[in-house]
């Protein structure tokens, strides 16, 4: 790992775990998910809730904590743009990415790299 | 071995569809799959093979499928993204499909902690969403999600599951909607108990027309007991079962009480086929396919239909072209 990226590290790290719980996914999709990191949720679902939400809107598995993607539901209707994304078909998960820098992946476009034989469904 | 779906077939013909939930196996012996799935035998169209339900561990989803397809009857084969990566579920989806099995039900799957071993490592590698894309891809396409390309592409109908119960009401059709683009061809649905709530939620995949585009079938459960229904209520993830219904089988003599869940169940049948856009029922009789057998007699289900010959060779309408789509009666 470069100095660069070690210094960007030192500032986004401790930065999105303190606001939005981020787990270091290195593919950054808040502003696609209301502010909501999917990656919170137990099954590591980037697509929408699963069944087995609980009534009063808590976790499957943590049922004293809030449903990441109710979260999510709620915080895309309040923000202005990037409302639609809720209904993209998100692409799987790269796990080498797993405790980069996703600034840096945004900048040189790593994150948007998928595998080869998926098919991207960006526009509904 | 390239023989089509039959119920993708009976679907695009129009016909109102039953399909059943088979209890999952823990015995070594095919003969104790083959004794629940022969019970079903004539009274439904498909049968679910479950991939360890309730994150229980039981004989793989599978393996009961390819004995059903060796007795010729029709396997809906379920899998999740729980207990496997996706080298793991494309390798099994191949598999399947040499075996005979065309029907899939792709799904998340009950967390780890609700089952027998939760102290497991949960896998999640996918999510159910792109584990339609990546089956939808090796069906059209013919590659892997890594791009190489298969021998031979596998036919499968594709299907998914929504919970039209679980908070927020207002973001399942929009999931839904989400399925269909990532290949999901039919939609079987959480337990209805609730026709009121399933009916906004239709009123809402309505508006989306998304029953022009899936098949959507809602699962019918079928109460054995007041106990039963009560733990349904209170400890099964995800499920909605209104007081109204527990009590009535609360205020039933026990020794009636599975009949009164078979009336119940009928009722329900009687009740989602009103509702415009639904394709078929999925009836789950939990260890209790005498129940789904007396379920789809009394709700005037049985004789089953046969193909027409167009279909059962696979020239058949599609969802959207057909206008056979929802498959109302």
């Amino acid at each position: 790992m470069s100095v660069t990226e070690r210094l960007v590290l030192a500032v986004e790290k401790p930065l999105k775990e303190a606001i939005w719980g981020c787990q270091m996914c290195g593919q950054c999709i808040l502003h696609s998910t209301g502010l909501s990191c999917p990656m919170r949720c137990p099954k590591n679902l980037r697509n929408g809730p699963c069944g087995g939400v609980r009534a009063n809107g808590n976790c499957e598995v943590f049922a004293d904590q809030p449903c990441v993607w109710v979260e999510a539901w709620k915080g895309s209707r309040r923000l202005p743009v990037f409302r639609d994304h809720m209904e993209h078909v998100q692409k799987p998960v790269d796990w080498q990415l797993q405790g980069t820098s996703s600034w840096i992946n945004l900048l040189r476009g790593r994150d948007r790299m998928a595998p080869k034989g998926w098919e991207a469904h960006d526009q509904p | 071995m390239t023989s089509p779906s039959r119920l993708a077939g009976l679907l695009r013909d129009g016909h109102f569809v039953v399909t059943a939930e088979l209890s999952s196996s823990n015995s070594a012996d095919p003969q104790a799959t083959w004794r629940r799935a022969e019970v079903l035998r004539g009274s439904v169209d498909a049968i679910n093979c479950t991939d360890n339900t309730g994150a229980h561990v039981h004989m793989s989803s599978l393996a009961a499928a390819h004995l059903l397809v060796e007795k010729g009857l029709e396997p809906i084969m379920q899998l999740t993204v729980r207990d496997r990566n996706r080298l793991a579920l494309q390798a099994d989806l191949l598999g399947a499909a040499a075996l005979g099995v065309r029907n899939l039900v792709l799904m998340s799957g009950d967390d780890v902690t609700a089952g027998d071993h939760p102290e497991a490592r949960r896998i999640y590698d996918i999510d159910s969403m792109q584990l339609l894309e990546v089956a939808a891809a090796m069906r059209d396409r013919g590659t892997y999600l890594s791009g190489r390309k298969l021998e031979q592409a596998p036919s499968f109908f594709i299907g998914a599951v929504e919970n039209p119960f679980a908070p927020p009401l207002e973001f399942r059709p929009l999931r839904l909607q989400k399925k269909v683009r990532a290949g999901a061809d039919f939609i079987q649905t959480q337990l209805v108990f609730d026709v009121p709530v399933f009916t906004r939620f239709m009123d809402m995949v309505g508006e989306l027309d998304l029953q022009k585009k899936v098949f959507i079938i809602p699962s019918i459960g079928i109460p054995r007991s007041a106990r039963g229904a009560r733990f349904m209520q209170q400890k099964v993830p995800g499920l909605h079962v209104p007081e109204s219904l527990v009590s009535r089988l609360e205020r039933t003599a026990p020794a009636r009480q599975a009949e009164e869940g078979i009336q119940i169940a009928v009722e329900l049948v009687r009740a989602v086929r009103e509702i415009p856009g639904i394709a078929g029922v999925h009836l789950i009789g939990i260890k209790w396919e005498e129940g789904v057998v007396q379920v789809a007699e009394r709700a005037g289900l049985l004789p089953r239909p046969t193909l027409s010959p167009l279909a059962a060779i696979g020239i058949v309408h599609s969802p959207a072209g057909g206008g056979q789509g929802g498959g109302v009666p």
